[in-house]
């Protein structure tokens, strides 16, 4: 009896072994989307990617009026100019994309088999000016941002659709991701989580945290507090300050795996971006 | 790119509601870079609306408006398909002017 009971312990925990060792982003999406889900009732899966104003009247009142003329209309407007501006090697950012770049951003960030890396919208771009010829752009801001503003608008509405293949860099980086995520860190000792996936819905001082549900789905987007548009890495920094966290660079494979992990479990929610936050 | 209006016209009920969004940096000269030096003063001093050539809104700005300011006001008349005609006029004598039907 004691022998066939610990034979059975054996085989219960050898697929439970071989599970906590392989990342299963599948499993990882239901429980995801599934939490929110239940925590707030009321919101529907799609409105997840309105963020805060699931939460506040108020808010929601204010965006309502500032979407009825955009704040980001000039970065899309600047965006598709430079977007269609040719290279001095006379190509433009079309030959670099599937689809001539137009409605595909819901599939970024994407795994590169080739380089074994993650890579966001953003990094895409500045590879096809480096192809071509010319300087890399700041991640964070400016005509980088606006050109994202300007293709991601080309997507609005198409449910987001981000791939982790079989291959273990992808499931490594799709791991890493999920860790920083979850990872406390910084003098405050915050993770994304505690913010996003804790606290989601509640007020932080006057502002009203969003659930980490949909937060990808928007960006990128204008601040008022920016004044500006911006991109998630942008956000991404400012998080980390926040905590009083020392940021990553801009470009690093700790925030490529983070925003990997973060649009995965925004998987088949639609495309909402560029959008508005104070 | 670099003068940029946007306007929506929309009548109803004997009125014209009109928006626009004005890009323009609006620097009030208070502001330093980030070498510490300070941007001049740049902003919008004169901006006029007109609805089928005559002037309905005429604003004096200055440097208290914000950056890439939004304007939104009606006036009484107007009808779907009447141009409706912004410019402005700023502190460096730049000027920008686009035309627009009501909605």
């Amino acid at each position: 009896m004691k022998l066939a009971l610990i034979v059975l312990a054996s085989l219960w925990a050898a697929p439970l072994a071989q599970a906590a060792s392989q990342p299963d982003p599948a499993a990882d999406l239901q429980g995801f989307q599934g939490y929110f889900l239940k925590r707030f009732p009321k919101v529907p899966l799609a409105a997840y990617v309105n963020g805060p104003y699931n939460f506040s009247k108020s808010e929601r009142d204010q965006w309502k009026q500032i979407i009825e003329f955009p704040p980001y209309a000039f970065a899309v407007a600047d965006g598709k100019t430079l977007f269609d501006t040719k290279f001095a090697n006379g190509k433009t950012y079309a030959s670099c994309f599937p689809n001539g770049g137009i409605g595909i951003a819901q599939t970024y960030p994407m795994f590169d088999a080739k380089t074994g890396r993650v890579v966001p919208l953003g990094v895409a771009i500045n590879r096809c000016r480096v192809a071509n010829g010319a300087a890399k752009l700041s991640l964070t801001t400016g005509k980088l941002a606006d050109i994202e503003a300007y293709m991601t608008s080309t997507s609005d509405g198409k449910p987001i659709d981000v791939v982790v293949p079989h291959d273990p860099r992808a499931l490594a980086a799709y791991q890493a991701g999920k860790e920083y995520f979850y990872s406390r860190r910084g003098q405050l000792n915050f993770s994304c989580a505690s913010c996003h996936v804790q606290a989601a819905g509640m007020h932080l001082r006057g502002d009203v945290l969003a659930p980490a549900l949909g937060l990808t789905a928007s960006f990128p987007l204008y601040r008022s507090s920016w004044g500006d548009v911006g991109t998630l890495v942008r956000r991404f920094i400012g998080c980390n300050k926040k905590v009083k966290a020392e940021p990553e660079a801009a470009d690093s494979t700790a925030y490529r795996d983070l925003a990997y992990f973060m649009t995965y479990m925004n998987n088949g929610l639609p495309i909402a971006g560029p959008g508005a936050r104070p | 790119m670099a003068h940029q209006i946007l306007v929506h016209a929309m009548s109803s009920g004997g009125s014209t509601t009109v928006e626009a969004l004005i890009k323009h940096p609006m620097d009030s000269g208070f502001v330093k870079d980030k070498a510490g030096k300070i941007i001049p003063a740049h902003y919008i001093e004169v901006i006029e609306f007109t609805h089928k050539g005559k002037i309905v809104l005429t604003g004096y700005w200055g440097p208290a408006v914000s950056k890439n300011p939004f304007i939104k006001f009606s006036f009484k008349g107007g009808k779907s398909g009447d141009p409706i005609g912004i410019s402005w006029v700023d502190n460096k004598g730049e000027t920008a002017a686009t035309s627009s039907n009501i909605m």
